[in-house]
């Protein structure tokens, strides 16, 4: 639907996007404030980045979040494949319409029901068969259980239109199936595994609200020391922090687009090769 | 369906029989769908289904000072029967008492607005991303997705940077001449709309660009030399056309608004009294979890009918 936009559209784009990224320029700028007080400008500064390093709390906070968040986006990649394989090639089997939902409902279910209803799980699990305990386990089998969907559905629609003749091919050429499935459809689909184990990566390395009811007395994440501070109002080694994450989740992003638009580029490229 | 296929195309080419298979292979062959599908599906069951059903189960129960903070709803008495003893005063207290009703529906009705607000500026952003070249396309696509991305917690955290008293807008305007009292944003109902609006528009900008990009350009064009003014094709072809994406972008910003949490804790204030706030005081602050579990119960039956039009739409969207 290529084709040439109003001036207003074009507008409401701009101000739209402005409006999305003004917020977070701002707070990388104040991050470089030499000042504490944040409406006054006292100088170009890079104290609170170092200030941070000093930090025992968040440093804490943020190795905890890391190990979760890769433990949490490895397993949730696991399952999640498994899934949407399941959904995409079985097209019938006891339960489809159970997975279906279940992979569906946590990209909408509000984070507070989530939680409350897995820590009450967890809680009782606890009493009746004396695992998990509160904490590092309990944050990861809840991120994991997000995560997974988020994954389903990026492989599910990646796997959808891989071409299902190769892998017959190389089965009617002998392969097994899983050998068909690992040498043909998983290079095909890795670009999507990529993007979906980032994504989940940082799904967990930012949730607050579930963390905040699953995590035992000892376990802060990262985001649950940076929302403490916040409630009590604007602190500057916060903005120091905040710019870091951004930047990386930026980084992250682009690496991700850029992988997934290169792999589409040879496989459009390929194709052509072979006369298709 | 699929082997059936295969071995006819076999006998087709002349190929060889497969050679035999080791026991592993051979159960693989039999139980390896079950071994695909079987732990996502027992994962999810017990880590996202099953919680629900403890927390019905919890919801029956009485609060009490021990470890779990609940009473059991059954004991084996002593002629070694079960016995229940459900209890239904959570969710009379749900109905008696005003804050919980009243919070349903000033969630709700937030939830409302911030979602038609959404639709009102995202449906203009993905119309233009749709009609750009497919290179900038590509670039504006990203562009959308890198906040979705980011934490949101910490782009609450910005905006707050922007609105509070001695922000960024309110020292522009103060530049400008246009205000000369610094606006109060921060603590107020605007700010949640803002935080809401600012938070979930990718989510409804995404949908929306995925639907129209698609959208068949002969349609609009037949209308056009059909006579149709360009505002009556819109009307006309576009929108109905672009409902799906419309009820996509609609689920993906309603629902997870109504529960919201952080948004009104830190940017709203005293009134701003949403569902996900009194949930999270009744757990934290008076570590009532019966109630808290009736609350979590009573907002599940509320959601059921946008839920269920989400599931119906995903579903739609992925068979075709």
């Amino acid at each position: 639907m290529e084709g040439r936009s109003s001036p207003l559209l074009i507008s409401v784009l701009c101000l739209g996007i402005a409006f999305l990224y003004l917020p977070m320029l701002v707070l990388i700028g104040y991050s470089f404030n030499a000042s504490a007080l944040a409406s006054v400008w006292g100088g170009f500064s890079t104290a609170w980045y170092a200030e941070l390093l000093h930090n025992a709390q968040i440093l804490k906070a943020a190795a905890l979040s890391l190990e979760v968040a890769t433990l949490a986006s490895t397993g949730a990649l696991a399952l999640g494949t498994l899934a949407a394989i399941a959904l995409v090639r079985f097209r019938r089997f006891r339960g489809r319409l159970l997975l279906t939902g279940m992979v569906n409902a946590p990209l909408v279910m509000p984070e507070i029901i989530t939680g409350i209803t897995q820590l009450l799980l967890f809680v009782s699990m606890l009493q009746l068969v004396g695992w998990p305990n509160r904490g590092m386990t309990t944050i990861i089998l809840s991120h994991v259980a997000f995560c997974t969907a988020y994954v389903t559905i990026t492989v599910q629609s990646r796997l959808q239109t891989a071409d299902r003749s190769l892998e017959e091919a190389a089965m009617d050429l002998g392969a097994s199936p899983l050998q068909a499935f690992v040498d043909i459809t998983l290079p095909i689909i890795a670009p999507a595994l990529i993007s979906s184990w980032l994504l989940s990566f940082t799904l967990s390395l930012d949730d607050l609200v579930i963390s905040s009811f699953v995590s035992g007395p000892r376990s802060s994440t990262l985001p649950m020391v940076i929302y403490s501070k916040v409630k009590l109002g604007v602190s500057p080694d916060i903005n120091a922090l905040a710019s870091l994450i951004i930047c990386a989740v930026g980084v992250c992003v682009l690496v991700a687009g850029y992988l997934v638009r290169r792999a589409e580029r040879e496989r459009l490229r390929d194709a052509q090769l072979a006369g298709r | 369906m699929r082997d059936e296929q295969r071995r006819t195309r076999s006998e087709a080419v002349g190929d060889s029989p497969r050679q035999p298979r080791s026991a592993l292979g051979q159960f693989a062959e039999r139980h390896g769908r079950w071994l695909i599908i079987l732990p996502p599906l027992v994962f999810l069951l017990v880590f996202f289904l099953i919680p629900f059903a403890f927390a019905l189960k919890i919801s029956f129960a009485e609060a009490a000072l021990s470890i779990p903070p609940f009473t059991d709803i059954w004991h084996v008495g002593a002629d070694h029967r079960v016995h229940l003893s459900p209890s239904l005063s959570n969710y009379k207290y749900l109905l008696t008492d005003e804050v919980y009703v009243v919070s349903y529906l000033y969630s709700l009705k937030t939830a409302f607005f911030s979602t038609l607000l959404c639709l009102l500026i995202g449906y203009p952003m993905a119309y233009a991303m749709a009609r750009a070249s497919k290179a900038t396309q590509g670039i504006l696509m990203l562009i959308i997705i890198l906040p979705f991305w980011t934490s949101f917690l910490l782009r609450v955290y910005a905006l707050e940077g922007i609105i509070r008293d001695n922000g960024l807008l309110n020292a522009v305007l103060l530049w400008l001449g246009v205000i000369d009292h610094p606006l109060k944003l921060m603590r107020t109902t605007a700010a949640v709309y803002l935080g809401i609006v600012y938070s979930y528009l990718p989510f409804m900008v995404l949908p929306l660009y995925a639907t129209l990009e698609k959208l068949d350009i002969t349609l609009l064009e037949a209308a056009s030399d059909l006579g149709s003014r360009p505002w009556r094709a819109f009307v006309d072809v576009t929108l109905p056309l672009s409902m799906p994406g419309v009820i996509a972008g609609s689920m993906l910003v309603f629902i997870p608004a109504i529960g919201e949490y952080v948004i009104p804790a830190l940017l709203g204030g005293p009134d701003n009294l949403m569902i996900g706030r009194v949930l999270w005081d009744e757990f934290f602050s008076n570590h009532d979890w019966p109630v808290a579990a009736a609350v979590s119960i009573a907002f599940l039956v509320v959601l059921a009918g946008p839920l269920a039009l989400h599931q119906y739409y995903r579903v739609r969207q992925l068979e075709q």
